[in-house]
């Protein structure tokens, strides 16, 4: 129905009344539309609908639009037998809409009519047919004319007159009309201009997606046509480069299937925006202790998640990782780290007797382990260190050392024998 | 005025423009999906680019250094990628080897939860290679032991072994690793396990097995069966008493 647009009536100068055809009806689809008693007036550039007592109110379509046109067997009267019968029926029907069956006679508009936006369809509010609707309900978009009158020869003469002129496309042989008329006419270089915004639908979505596309790849390869254009675009490629993770990630879980790259996302991604640096810092103790107290503050967390203890040389990959460029070598992460426990901080350096250098979370406090680790004994009854690191999920090395620092302290008591080493709850202290 | 009600027919069209509209909808999304994936390696490819050429200028601005890292961290692109270069190769001077040392206990780091900590030298440098970027040099052996060495002042938590005419190496040592735990789980129940049986039940690597008994029989924490038939088992004193009860 959106191929129709109000007219005042009067015909442009190169047009003529071809036939006239009084009490039309035009339906929209099946639904009746205000405008119900009416002369059809077919021009050889339109056709014309004007109310029967508001001689202003007109409206034209373009036979232009026209691309199909044909006549059946009326099914559709046989249901409308309510209204004045028998009478023949006509719809205009778009290409893209499926195929009717019940009309009388059948018109298909080719391109929509660009005058009909949605802007102009305010004045039309009573003729219900948007462009959304086109395309989810396309048989909402068929107008049909029904002639109330029983006419048949002359509804007759009319289908044959209108298939005539649409053959012959006598508006084609005249300059376009201008002004208003332009209505009526759309010019096809026009109408093909303004296809892309009025191509909504799948097609539409698909191309807007692929526009977008090579949107971003432009931007993506401009921006690295050298250092000065990534720095200056640099906050949008981040942007950029983090939706573009996120949407792979949704798909499919993660960035890739490889397990280092995975890893190193991850650690680079704990990055640190002011690394502490000889630059920034200067030399010697004070360099040093910055460095300690950054590094303490960057690793609580993952020491504490990874079970209270870090290798130095784990401690040296994250740190480097978070740093990114600024690297920091071994030698002034060890002096850094012989620093933590002077400064007090949270985690410090420690030493096994195998040379197994460590940074340990200073939560793990001495007393608190010797403690812990009685009420465990005493829990158990006896203990060993290979069911103690079992209980706590420690390493075996490290469960034996608890029991022995908890044995100094007076804690526990050792059972040593053939079969192993075994802790048992210090009575001499407990019960003396 | 009134629409028709729908039919059988009207009711299969709708089902059927639906389903042809979801396959289009599936059919758009797997496409804007392989758009997204050629984007990232577009990104990939340039951000490795530039790691590779403008390295000192990237360090030299902070905030775009951040920024910069923050692309590699979404993409995974490694921003070290200094070259070896004749300095490194004679001297090991250089930033080089530096480098590569994170990128191995990296690999390392990455790996030990599926390998407890031990990585065959050559697997290494396959996995540190993949992880440099594909303007990486060749990496040899050589390489990633001499890089190894400069982390030896980090203390003996990364080892590297021979192992026959190969090297091994362990990234978590013996204080921290949770194997000797798991061994301990698997002897539950009948107070012994033997080398294969570790292998089998548990799908760790022959060596990984290997020296997580050696570690205990040294730490005395295992006793060793030498004639237990065809491979040696390992008992285990502390297990012992529940054994024993519970047999009775």
């Amino acid at each position: 129905m959106d191929r129709f647009s109000w007219c005042d009536g009067s015909l442009f100068p190169e047009e003529h009344l071809v036939e006239q055809q009084g009490g039309v009806a035009v339906y929209d689809g099946h639904d009746k539309t205000p405008f119900v008693s009416g002369f059809l007036m077919l021009t050889t550039h339109r056709l014309l609908w004007r109310d029967q007592k508001n001689r202003n109110c007109v409206i034209s379509l373009s036979l232009s639009v026209i691309s199909g046109l044909d006549e059946q067997p009326s099914g559709f009267t046989k249901r409308r037998t309510h209204f004045r019968s028998p009478r023949s029926t006509m719809s205009w029907r778009h290409r893209s809409c499926q195929v009717f069956t019940c009309c009388g006679l059948r018109l298909e508009a080719s391109t929509p009519n660009r005058v009909w936006s949605r802007s102009s369809q305010s004045n039309l509010a009573k003729i219900t047919c948007t462009t959304v609707k086109f395309f989810h309900t396309p048989t909402s978009e068929l107008v049909e004319m029904t002639c109330i009158q029983p006419l048949a020869p002359v509804y007759l003469q009319f289908y044959r007159s209108l298939k005539e002129e649409v053959k012959k496309k006598r508006w084609e042989s005249h300059t376009a009309p201008s002004g208003t008329s332009s209505a009526a006419t759309p010019s096809s270089s026009s109408s093909q201009g303004l296809l892309p915004r009025q191509r909504p639908g799948i097609v539409g979505i698909e191309r807007s997606i692929q526009a977008k596309n090579k949107e971003t790849n432009k931007n993506i390869s401009q921006a690295f046509q050298d250092l000065r254009n990534l720095m200056e675009k640099a906050k949008d490629m981040v942007n950029l480069s983090k939706t573009i993770a996120t949407k792979i990630k949704e798909k499919q879980g993660d960035i890739t299937e490889d397990e280092t790259i995975k890893f190193k996302s991850y650690l680079l991604s704990m990055g640190i925006s002011n690394p502490v640096t000889r630059e920034t810092h200067g030399e010697g103790d004070k360099y040093y202790s910055e460095l300690a107290r950054q590094l303490a503050t960057l690793l609580t967390k993952p020491i504490e998640e990874s079970g209270g203890m870090m290798t130095l040389t784990d401690v040296y990959c994250r740190v480097n990782r978070a740093r990114g460029m600024e690297l920091l070598s071994p030698e002034d992460l060890l002096h850094a780290c012989e620093l933590m426990e002077f400064l007090g901080l949270p985690v410090r350096l420690r030493t096994f007797d195998s040379g197994v250098s460590v940074l340990q979370a200073q939560s793990q406090n001495e007393e608190e382990v010797v403690s812990e680790t009685s009420a465990m004994v005493e829990k158990q009854g006896n203990l060993t260190s290979e069911q103690l690191a079992q209980l706590l999920g420690l390493s075996v090395v490290l469960a034996k050392e608890r029991l022995l620092m908890a044995e100094k302290m007076g804690g526990v008591c050792r059972d040593e024998t053939v079969e192993g080493l075994n802790f048992y709850p210090n009575r001499f202290l407990s019960e003396a | 005025m009134s629409r028709r009600p729908a039919g059988i027919a009207a009711i299969k069209n709708k089902s059927l423009a639906q389903a042809k509209y979801r396959d289009k909808g599936n059919e758009i999304a797997d496409n804007q999906f392989a758009q997204m994936g050629k984007q990232m390696q577009m990104f990939k490819g340039n951000l490795e680019d530039f790691a590779t050429k403008h390295r000192d200028d990237i360090r030299k601005d902070p905030e775009f250094r951040l920024q910069f890292q923050e692309m590699c961290a979404s993409i995974g692109v490694d921003p070290l990628a200094s070259s070896k270069g004749f300095w490194a190769e004679m001297l090991g001077v250089g930033d080089f080897y530096y480098e590569l040392g994170i990128q191995i206990v990296e690999v390392c780091m990455a790996t030990s939860k599926r390998n407890g900590g031990l990585i065959g030298i050559e697997e290494l440098r396959r996995k540190v290679e993949a992880s440099r970027g594909r303007n990486s040099q060749a990496i040899s052996i050589d390489d990633l032991l001499r890089a190894i060495k400069k982390l030896k002042i980090l203390g003996n938590g990364f080892s590297v072994h021979k192992v026959g005419g190969s090297f091994l190496v362990q990234s978590v040592p013996g204080e921290l690793t949770l194997d000797h735990t798991v061994v301990l789980q698997q002897a539950q129940e009948k107070g012994n396990v033997t080398k294969s049986d570790l292998v089998n039940t548990l799908g760790w690597e022959e060596e990984r097995a290997r020296r997580a008994l050696d570690f205990m029989l040294k730490e005395g924490l295992a006793w060793v069966d030498h004639q237990s038939g065809s491979e040696h088992s390992f008992w285990f004193p502390s297990l012992i008493p529940d054994f024993s009860s519970s047999l009775n």
